[in-house]
């Protein structure tokens, strides 16, 4: 379990914005530490975000996106007090689900 | 049921050859069904895994930095205006896995994506989107000055 998701979802003229923030190593497994030795691959592989139990958006990451992943994206629908969950899985079988309010 | 049942026999047969001559690990063979593209370490090979040669379009809007001062995190964003678009995906040209991130677009959803990724050098981001089945692409340069896939 990692640490917690920083996500905001704004629901605006019918249509929600979310933008996400995770917590993530994303070690891209091309880093060699103070010994020569590589740090092993540790990144986010799959992503997918649900708007009342509805996928609206899924992806799937490498290892070249950044450290602490930014994420943002947006769908129709959606009103104030709907929920929207973000889950992502990482290459070693972590994982994390977040849920936010639409405001 | 047959059909399946023989493709799934075949691709383990593959797979598990390339497994015991070392030529990939396990890990990348368990891999490769389910992520095509991610593994490959080339930009061309990252677009036939995509499904071939896109067509180059300008209805593809990248909103990506003319320089990186910190190649670590170095914004990009992309919006296809393209009718029917189902999929998207960033590539780093130079990058050791070219292949940085897909994604795919329920109906509903915004063809219209945001997030941050690593660059190793100065080189091209190609985004590449899938629509009614057909593949196109855009690129634009950005200056890294700084790499960030470590070293």
């Amino acid at each position: 379990m990692g640490k917690p998701m920083r996500i905001r979802a704004k629901a605006d003229n019918g249509v929600t914005t979310v933008r996400a923030l995770m917590a993530h190593v994303m070690e891209g497994g091309q880093r060699k530490d103070s010994s020569g030795k590589v740090i092993p691959a540790h990144h986010i592989t799959d992503i997918t975000a649900s708007h009342n139990g509805k996928v609206v958006l899924s992806a799937q990451w490498g290892s070249a996106v950044s450290q602490n992943p930014f994420l943002a994206f947006s769908f129709k629908g959606g009103a104030a007090g709907d929920k929207v969950a973000l889950t992502w899985k990482d290459n070693k079988g972590d994982s994390r689900t977040d849920e936010v309010t639409i405001a | 049921m047959n059909t399946t049942r023989r493709q799934v026999i075949k691709t383990t047969g593959v797979l598990g050859t390339l497994v015991s001559l070392g030529i990939i690990t396990q890990a990348q063979a368990l891999a490769a069904d389910e992520r095509p593209g991610f593994s490959t370490k080339s930009f061309a090979d990252a677009v036939n895994a995509l499904g071939g040669s896109p067509t180059n379009s300008a209805d593809i809007i990248l909103d990506t930095p003319d320089i990186a001062e910190n190649g670590a995190v170095v914004p990009v964003g992309a919006e296809s205006k393209i009718p029917g678009t189902t999929d998207m995906w960033f590539l780093i040209e130079k990058n050791p896995y070219p292949l940085a991130a897909g994604f795919s677009f329920p109906a509903g959803t915004s063809t219209d994506v945001k997030t941050r990724v690593k660059m190793g050098q100065t080189t091209n981001v190609t985004v590449v989107v899938k629509a009614d089945g057909k593949l196109y692409a855009n690129s634009k340069e950005t200056k890294v000055t700084l790499g960030g896939c470590g070293g």
